[in-house]
């Protein structure tokens, strides 16, 4: 909101007290919320002298399941932010009709829709889906820990690094008005000279080595660490969605680095990359950022797929229909995935014959995911279903989706697009498919695997109350859209001025709202199952009846995952194990190696904002000393060679005879 | 994996390892993945050079600009570098300490005079007025043969460092894994710097 200072000082760089967004009574309104809400956190934490805890087993953690917790609270904070730039958003257009301006002027309301989409996609989906893969995956390989246990607490803490510096540009400066992909010329120095797009680009790049980090981590992982008989054709499905998730991340986030620091370039030192003067191309960046922002869509919503895979198979008691079927479709997907960015850009303008062959690619892609869910249906098919939450979300997910997979082959048509493009039509079909598939797919499995974390099932009432509102008010939010959107209203506007187009606005906000009580839902349904604990305890490890190896041991896991790594005969081992008279073993147990703790990891995440901060506001001595400290930290940690320890064998012995105890009363 | 002793289920099946299972090691593979991550980068660069590279903006072309008999002798630089990488590597192999830390001492200085020669081509093509920030082409230029810099000095630091440690603790498992991994990244630039001595000095000369 601020315009750039002129004047840089050697000291503060551009940031002055202008910086500070006091004009802006909601601003402020919201800074005095959120800072009262961090001192009594912060005040609690203290007198309730939590912060040793804190630090030893959370914070210096390189256990994947903490990670993993940690990455989904990430997420789920986040997601009240990105919510409430929404519903910011869908208000205002509901009123700002007919000469009315509403409330949030043009360049405020720009910058709602830029972070909406990026704390979005970069803040709440790929932490929620990188925190789901941190924790399952071993568990589902039987394996003790990733295969970089330090590398992955540093790349979670790079990603909240990351969301800290959005969360700055909030009541520091500005956020970038540009959308979230930032185009130039729009994005360069010319058009926007504030800090906004500075922000947009180091939170990006620092939650991006971290996130390309934890994709090189979990590859590793599956590839090296699976337990004995466990093949590839034996992989649970979500594994594999997941290494299929993770190829995408380390083969197109690099691209994402890339454009990003060529977007830096012209900003700081005025090269012409992507300006219209001195031969740059600003088409350039536009196929750059695609080339990472489709395969993006993939790594979101094939993990998605993966949990509904484990979802339907358990609730139906039965092996999952075409399970190789379900793998190839996975690996073809991860490959075409690469070769459709340019419907993202039809009427850029690359010509009839290179437009013919995107188009045609995006609609092959419909193949592999209609095989899918035909799997999932007939994996239904006369199977024993239990219409438990998770199942409820994956039928909601089946038909929601296939409407969104729809409209998206009408988009993938060029002449339909050039009619479509940037309308409100493609913005109601990627929320289709974004909610429909990869948010359902997350409210799946967070009450599907629940009680594997925290020993306690989620309570159903509120459960059902928050699906309800959700699905319902998805379709209320966004069906208007799509009327719209034909109706050939475009997107990003802030006001109106053909009254007859306010109703649907109207029913838009309406669907919002539901959500917002969806949200809510899904809280006191975490507030509701914790008070009701040891009513919804889970004594077995296995309450749904499960059949990959995650269930095999207790809820929630010992640090060690298994106190003996598991062999796997076949696809579904623990279904396998059941089946087949497994007995569990008692006694015997020998000392466990495992990795030490270490907070080199989030120091030089905390480094990194520094340095981001230092460049976003030109403070050039402290970007410098923060890089310069980083790099001797990162120097120095190296020479630490300490980095692992053994659980003594009478450690694991007292857990599992804990366990032991558990099974009883629970029988 | 050592040979696992067992516990029979009810019926004969092996369910699980009554010893120690040790996995492989992952640093390799992830090291690896990390360095086809990096090539990813190189090559948005290139491609960047190959969009923008004849986009001269009534500028200097690489024909007016490039000195190719220095660039021949900055390439001479890396190439023996990764050369006397390689001979440290076989003197790791036969554990001979001194040895492997001389030919790493070489390596350094290859590398540093490589880096050394860039610095004189960069500051003298600046000197001229062919600066990044002068057209598209010396924008993508700059990048791309800087980015590659970066990744050298970066390199020496982290070479540095491991003589360091190799001299503090010896050829221990960790500091060989460690040096076969620079040695990846080490031949891994060198490979970068080819296709950069092809497509940008050598064709650029001749446009």
């Amino acid at each position: 909101m601020t315009p750039a200072p002129t004047s840089e000082s050697v000291l503060f760089g551009k940031l002055s007290l202008a910086a500070l967004p006091l004009h802006e009574p909601i601003l402020v309104a919201t800074f005095a919320v959120v800072a009262l809400g961090g001192v009594a956190i912060l005040g609690a934490l203290t007198y309730y002298r939590v912060w040793g805890y804190l630090w030893r087993e959370w914070i210096t953690s390189i256990d994947h399941k903490k990670i993993g917790i940690m990455y989904i609270i990430l997420a789920l904070v986040m997601l009240l932010r990105g919510f409430s730039d929404a519903i910011m958003m869908r208000l205002q257009q509901a009123i700002a009709f007919a000469g009315a301006e509403g409330y949030l002027p043009p360049h405020h309301y720009d910058q709602i829709f830029t972070a909406h989409g990026v704390i979005m996609i970069f803040f709440v989906a790929m932490p929620f889906i990188t925190g789901f893969m941190n924790y399952l995956v071993p568990l589902q390989i039987g394996a003790r820990d990733v295969a970089f246990p330090f590398l992955n607490n540093f790349s979670f803490w790079m990603t909240v690094g990351g969301a800290v510096l959005t969360m700055i540009s909030l009541f520091v400066g500005e956020y970038a008005a540009t959308g979230w992909l930032a185009y130039p010329p729009l994005s360069g120095l010319a058009s926007s000279p504030g800090v906004g797009v500075d922000y947009y680009i180091w939170s990006l790049q620092v939650a991006g080595v971290g996130t390309l980090l934890s994709g090189v981590n979990l590859i590793a992982t599956i590839v090296k660490m699976r337990a004995p008989g466990m093949t590839m054709m034996r992989l649970p499905v979500f594994t594999w969605t997941a290494l299929c998730s993770n190829i995408l991340i380390v083969a197109s986030f690099p691209v994402l680095t890339a454009a990003l620091a060529l977007l830096s370039l012209d900003r700081y030192l005025g090269t012409a990359f992507f300006t219209n003067d001195f031969g740059g191309s600003a088409m350039m960046y536009v196929n750059l950022i695609w080339i990472w922002g489709h395969p993006e869509v993939y790594i979101l919503v094939l993990p998605a797929f993966g949990i509904f895979s484990e979802v339907v198979a358990t609730y139906c008691g039965k092996r999952l229909f075409g399970y190789a079927s379900m793998v190839y479709a996975t690996v073809v997907i991860t490959i075409l995935s690469y070769l459709v960015w340019l419907h993202h850009f039809f009427t850029m303008g690359s010509g009839a014959s290179v437009n013919s062959f995107f188009g045609i690619t995006t609609m092959i892609i419909s193949i592999p995911t209609g095989a899918k869910i035909f799997n999932w249906l007939f994996t239904m098919y006369r199977g024993r279903i239990r219409f438990e939450l998770p199942m409820m979300w994956t039928v909601a997910f089946m038909l929601t989706f296939v409407i969104g997979g729809m409209t998206g082959v009408l988009l993938a048509v060029p002449p339909a697009d050039f009619v479509l493009h940037n309308s409100l039509f493609l913005v109601a079909h990627f929320h289709n498919v974004i909610i429909g598939g990869v948010l359902f797919g997350l409210f799946a499995g967070i009450a599907y695997w629940f009680p594997k974390v925290t020993g306690f099932k989620l309570d159903v009432f509120w459960g059902k109350v928050s699906f309800w509102c959700w699905v319902v008010g998805f379709y209320f939010a966004f069906m208007p859209l799509y009327v719209l959107g034909l109706m050939g209203v475009t997107r990003r506007m802030n006001r109106f001025e053909d009254p007859s187009l306010q109703i649907w606005f109207v029913i838009a906000a309406f669907g919002a709202v539901l959500i917002a009580f969806g949200i809510g839902a899904f809280l006191l349904q975490l507030f509701v199952s914790f008070r009701k604990r040891e009513q919804l305890k889970d004594l077995t490890g296995d309450p749904w009846n499960g059949r990959t190896l995650e269930w095999s041991t207790s809820s929630p896991p010992p640090a060690y995952n298994f106190a003996f790594t598991p062999v796997v005969h076949d696809l579904d081992p623990w279904w396998d194990m059941k089946r087949r008279g497994y007995v569990r073993p008692t006694e015997g147990f020998i000392p466990i190696h495992m990795p030490k703790n270490t907070g080199a990891g989030v120091v030089l995440a905390g480094l990194s904002v520094v340095c981001g901060f230092g460049l976003i506001w030109h403070i050039w001595w402290l970007a410098g000393a923060a890089f310069v400290t980083i790099v001797v930290s990162a120097i120095v940690h190296t020479f630490n060679y300490a980095r692992d320890f053994h659980i003594p064998a009478s450690e694991v012995t007292e857990t599992e005879n804990g366990r032991t105890r558990m099974l009883a009363a629970g029988v | 994996m050592s040979t696992p002793s067992t516990v029979p289920a009810d019926n004969g099946t092996i369910f699980y390892l009554r010893s120690e299972h040790h996995p492989e090691n992952g640093t390799l593979l992830g090291f690896w993945l990390y360095l086809m991550s990096d090539c990813l980068i190189f090559a948005c660069l290139f491609a960047s050079y190959g969009v923008l590279g004849r986009n001269y903006a009534a500028g200097p072309s690489g024909a007016d600009l490039f000195d190719l008999p220095l660039v021949a002798l900055n390439t001479t630089m890396l190439l023996l570098s990764s050369i006397t990488y390689g001979f440290a590597m076989l003197e790791m192999a036969k554990n001979r300490v001194g040895l492997m830390l001389s030919w790493l001492v070489l390596t350094l200085l290859f590398g540093l005079a490589f880096l050394s020669i860039e610095l004189y081509e960069f500051h003298h093509m600046i000197a001229e007025g062919a600066t990044p920030q002068r057209s598209a082409f010396l924008s993508s230029f700059f990048t791309l043969v800087g980015t590659h810099g970066l990744h050298v000095t970066f390199g020496c630091i982290w070479l540095v460092t491991l003589m360091v440690q190799v001299a503090k603790r010896g050829l221990i498992a960790e500091n060989k894994r460690r040096l076969m991994c620079l040695s990846m990244f080490w031949h891994f630039l060198d490979v970068v710097w080819i296709g950069v001595f092809s497509f940008v000095y050598l064709i650029g000369s001749m446009s």
